[in-house]
């Protein structure tokens, strides 16, 4: 069990060094000068030649690639992260002032996805063919199949917009203004209902197409584990149908839905880049966008390791927790 | 022979004599196995079992319907609808009778360009998929047959790209090779071929370690032909759902990308770009949005209902 | 349905006769019927079966004759796409009419079932000790601490060693054979006056087969618990059962004591089975007669006899071909359901057949 653990982390790291490194040589190698960039204005008008060059020995673009990768990961190893080209904000700071917005979306938004995913998975699996079994089906299809963003912009407009000019009742409408300088408490529970509110319509959205795929595997998963052995064991020995469905049918039948939830938290923390863009959040994913597209290369970088990171501890929690859950494992097979 | 005593009285119909007296020795030979083992019935191939599995489900065949008929349109469309590029229309215009879907906010023709952005999302959808289909395939085969330290390195390089959350690398990818149609096909596909690399991985080594496959190698055939001929049949199946989920996948990236800018450019007809510009408009024209928007759930939707029936008629695990 | 086209003779209840009064278990005109895409699958076709107190009847029939559907279908274990009809009468109440609750009494508490495959009947995230402790305490008020104690004395009582240790182990770190002695263990823990054992012994090595058969009849008859064991092997049916009953395509063709089927067999099928296997007292060079063909759809069973297709005796037109035989008394304690099956007793081809002569 240990050495899986150790395994597990020593993978992370790999990942993340693998990740940086990859991502660090596409962007030098592949994408434009970025000093040609800043010195451009974005690409909007011709550079000055003599800008760019002091441009690339202020920012140390001048050097080989090669040096300057060593460079960042000496620096990555001592914890700095190199800054911005524009305007120098480390690009810690830049983490430390998105990161959160970020992380509470996702928070929230996996905790309305396991809700409702198995909860919308459990009742499809209890009353298979039924209405009940088919309105979640196809629910859960179409959902899937709507872009995040389509569906963004449909609940904005209906709750935010159109709301407010036609007057709809205070419960019914929803701000959609980004989660900037709000209240929180333990930095996940919103403190006032404003900001509760302003929540409610990203995290929604952002854990739609998460949530349609669960319920279907809650379904399935349920569905498998309703039809084994051991469970028929179970009805023989005389138990209540309810015992069985608890001990027998959930707690084997719920593991491959968990072991979906970590990951899926981690994703979400990057997919939000599109409900970010919608509801105005100012969250990593569109601090991704706007560093890619400039070519601020350390914030990209940067930033897209604390998602890998995020992403790959959450793997990491749930993969541990399976084998810890699965006697096998965890005692080793024999 | 024993012949037992007949027992009194008759019965009512009289069979020949012999057939009662048969001993097992008579029997011997008597029974041609090879010929009773043939009479199982009908044959039924793997892929008519799975068709047919694949005709019950109703889902399913409403994904293939939407598909052939989007392909259709795609292809023909063209033909019939007016010019996408074509700004003379008014601008913002409801649904007319000259323009089916209205136009949008510089007069293009907002059906044409629906045309055209479903044929632009099938197109990269397509390639995207192929090209990814193809990296999965030589990328999982060599790693599994070779095995070893070639396995190793391709599969961690699989594992560090996993580990990078899908649009997020796709955002990043694109920004570095630059934006535009081409650019947004070898994102998507550079992307999207891990999983495909997995299952193939997976399907070889199942395949790599029997002793057919042993046979094949002692008999000196060449390796190629024995993963083309032996091996991959085996990871068909899944590939093959991952393919048609794939491209249902891709087109939502494409649109995914687009929207956010970083994708097509304007003025191709790309239904996400579509969906961005309708942004500024939506309050007093709903249709800009709805009609791109549509398109994308539809066209998204055919695939991955025609994946999910795929998965269950060919009994795909794991994908 | 093709029954409707056959002519049936109505059959007294196929069953040898209590020696006072009511069976044990009493099973008449049993019909389990599945609803598949393919369209109903008839898997048990009017089945009549009883076991007396302390007795052990064993069910014999190659796979789809219907055998295990019958053995699950007393305790309605059975996939919600099988309807069953007919009367399972447990000691006089009828088991099909009786409530959920009175069913979860007798499930476990007064029937327990021994399942096939122990790995995966067996739980694989729970503790073996904690499941024996789950049906103890699902049918009587004990503490969790009397419950594992009886359940080391049930794990002692199937000759697993260390019992306390055991107990607290998880079903893969059990090799196959005592798997299934803890499986035993859990299905006598509450005393049953019944155990439907379904092929025990056909997931286990065939050393091991053994032993656990003879723990089985040990305990039963030290219990004075009755078994039904469901199996494909004729050698287990001699050496543990008092009374047989053959099935095939979903009906019974034969029933009687192990004696009677052996020495007096009376069904073709029976035959076949009894005539296909190697014999110690047998010509070493003489070779094995199987029986030719394959057990029907049960889809679309074939009309009148089901063996007929398979069958050397079989008559037809209008004979064996169309009409279902009646199961008839053929001797005392022993029926068969054959149209044929008096000139065969007569004429002793059967016989011969069994004897390999």
């Amino acid at each position: 069990m240990t050495s899986y653990i150790v395994r597990r982390v020593l993978q992370l790291l790999l990942v993340l060094w693998g990740g940086a490194t990859l991502l660090f040589f596409l962007f030098f190698v592949m994408s434009g000068n970025p000093a040609e960039r800043m010195a451009s204005g974005g690409g909007n008008r011709n550079p000055d030649p003599q800008v760019v060059l002091n441009l690339e020995k202020k920012y140390g673009l001048d050097k080989p690639v090669p040096v300057q990768y060593v460079t960042y990961m000496k620096g990555l190893v001592k914890g700095d992260l190199q800054e911005s080209f524009y305007g120098n904000t480390p690009v810690s700071d830049i983490i430390a002032e998105r990161a959160p917005n970020s992380l509470r979306l996702a928070f929230w938004a996996v905790l309305i996805e396991a809700v409702f995913g198995i909860g919308g998975g459990m009742i499809s699996a209890r009353r298979r063919n039924s209405i009940a079994d088919y309105t979640t089906t196809i629910t859960a299809v179409v959902l899937s199949a709507v872009p995040v963003f389509v569906l963004g912009y449909v609940l904005k407009q209906i709750f935010g917009v159109t709301a407010f000019k036609h007057g709809w009742p205070a419960w019914a409408s929803f701000p959609t203004r980004g989660l900037g300088d709000d209240e929180w408490v333990f930095g996940v529970l919103p403190a006032t209902r404003a900001t509760a509110k302003a929540l409610v319509l990203p995290a929604i959205v952002l854990a739609s197409v998460t949530t349609a795929l669960l319920a279907r595997l809650t379904r399935t998963s349920m569905l498998e584990t309703m039809r084994m052995d051991h469970v028929r064991t179970a009805r023989s020995k005389g138990l209540t149908e309810g015992r069985v469905m608890r001990r027998h049918v959930l707690r084997n039948g719920l593991v491959p839905v968990i072991t979906v939830l970590g990951p899926d938290f981690g994703t979400m923390v990057g997919v939000a880049v599109l409900t970010e863009q919608v509801f105005q959040i100012q969250g990593l994913g569109s601090r991704i966008v706007q560093a890619a597209s400039a070519l601020d290369i350390y914030v990209a970088v940067g930033l897209v390791m604390v998602v890998t990171l995020v992403y790959g501890v959450c793997s990491l929690v749930v993969d541990v927790s399976y084998a810890y859950l699965n006697p096998r494992v965890r005692l080793g097979d024999d | 022979m024993d012949d037992r005593p007949d027992a009194a009285g008759g019965s009512p119909v009289e069979p020949p004599a012999d057939e009662l007296t048969l001993s097992k020795a008579d029997l011997e030979g008597a029974v041609d196995l090879d010929a009773s083992l043939g009479e199982v019935g009908p044959s039924r191939s793997l892929a008519a079992d799975a068709w047919r599995r694949f005709r019950r489900n109703r889902l399913a065949l409403l994904g293939a319907f939407l598909v052939i008929a989007l392909v259709l349109l795609a292809l023909l469309g063209p033909l019939f609808v007016q010019d996408p590029y074509d700004t003379s229309g008014l601008s913002k215009e409801g649904p007319t009778n000259q323009h089916w879907f209205g136009t949008d906010s510089v007069g293009h023709d907002v059906f044409a360009r629906v045309v055209y952005g479903i044929r632009l999302s099938l197109m990269i959808g397509f390639l995207a998929t192929s090209v990814m289909v193809v990296i999965g395939i030589v990328w999982g085969s060599l790693a599994g047959w070779y095995g070893g330290w070639v396995d190793t390195i391709l599969m961690r390089i699989v594992d560090v790209l996993f580990g990078i959350p899908y649009l997020v690398l796709a955002l990043v990818f694109v920004a570095a090779i630059g934006r535009g149609i081409s650019a947004v096909i070898i994102t998507l596909a550079v992307t999207a071929w891990l999983q495909t690399a997995r299952v193939v991985r997976a399907g070889v080594l199942e395949v790599r370690d029997l002793e057919y496959t042993e046979a094949a190698r002692a008999l000196g055939v060449p390796t190629r032909r024995i993963l083309m001929r032996h091996v991959l049949p085996n990871v068909f199946q899944p590939v093959i759902v991952l393919m048609a989920v794939g491209v249902g996948t891709a087109i939502l990236a494409e649109a995914a990308l687009s929207f956010l800018g970083v994708g097509i450019q304007k003025p191709e007809p790309s239904l996400g770009l579509m969906v961005n510009e309708a942004q500024a408009e939506v309050s007093e024209h709903f249709y800009l949005l709805a009609f791109p928007a549509g398109a994308i759930v539809l066209t998204v939707l055919g695939f991955m209902l025609m994946g999910d029936g795929l998965r269950d008629a060919l009994d795909v695990k794991d994908v | 349905m093709t029954s409707t086209t056959n002519d049936v003779a109505p059959s007294a209840p196929d069953v040898p006769s209590a020696p006072g009064g009511e069976h044990l278990l009493d099973i008449r005109d049993l019909e389990v019927t599945f609803t598949t895409e393919d369209g109903p699958v008839q898997a048990v076709r009017g089945v009549d079966l009883a076991v007396d107190a302390g007795e052990v009847l064993a069910v014999v029939g190659e796979s789809g004759s219907g055998k295990s559907v019958t053995a699950m279908s007393v305790l309605g274990l059975l996939p919600p796409s099988a309807e069953r009809r007919g009367r399972i009468l447990w000691r006089g109440e009828d088991l099909l009419q009786s409530a959920e609750r009175r069913l979860r009494e007798v499930r476990g508490g007064e029937i327990a079932v021994i399942f096939q495959d122990p790995l995966t009947a067996l739980n694989p995230v729970y503790r073996v000790g904690d499941q024996i402790v789950e049906m103890i305490r699902a049918h009587e008020k004990v503490s969790k601490a009397a419950a594992r104690a009886r359940a080391v004395e049930m794990l002692d009582k199937v000759g697993i060693p260390q019992p306390e240790r055991r107990v607290d182990q998880y079903t893969h770190e059990f090799s196959g054979g005592m798997r299934q002695r803890a499986m035993i263990a859990m299905a006598l823990a509450c005393n049953p006056q019944l155990v439907i054992a379904d092929e025990p012994t056909t997931a286990l090595d065939v050393t091991v087969q053994a032993q656990v058969l003879e723990l089985m009849a040990e305990l039963a008859s030290e219990t004075g618990t009755a078994i039904v064991l469901i199996t494909h092997d004729l050698g287990v049916v001699a050496g543990m059962a008092r009374n047989v009953s053959v099935m095939y395509a979903g009906r019974i063709v034969e029933s009687g004591t192990v004696d009677e089927i052996f020495d007096g067999t009376s069904h073709p099928y029976t035959a076949g089975l009894l005539g296909s296997l190697p014999r110690l007292d047998g010509d070493v060079d003489a070779p094995l007669v199987p029986i030719g063909g394959q057990p029907p759809s049960m889809l679309h069973p074939p009309e009148g006899c089901a063996f007929h297709p398979r069958c050397r005796w079989a008559s037809g037109p209008a004979g064996c071909d169309s009409v279902l035989p009646p199961s008839i008394e053929v001797a005392q304690d022993h029926r068969a359901a054959c149209l044929r099956t008096e000139e065969l007793r007569a004429a002793g081809t059967l016989h011969r057949l069994v004897e390999g002569v």
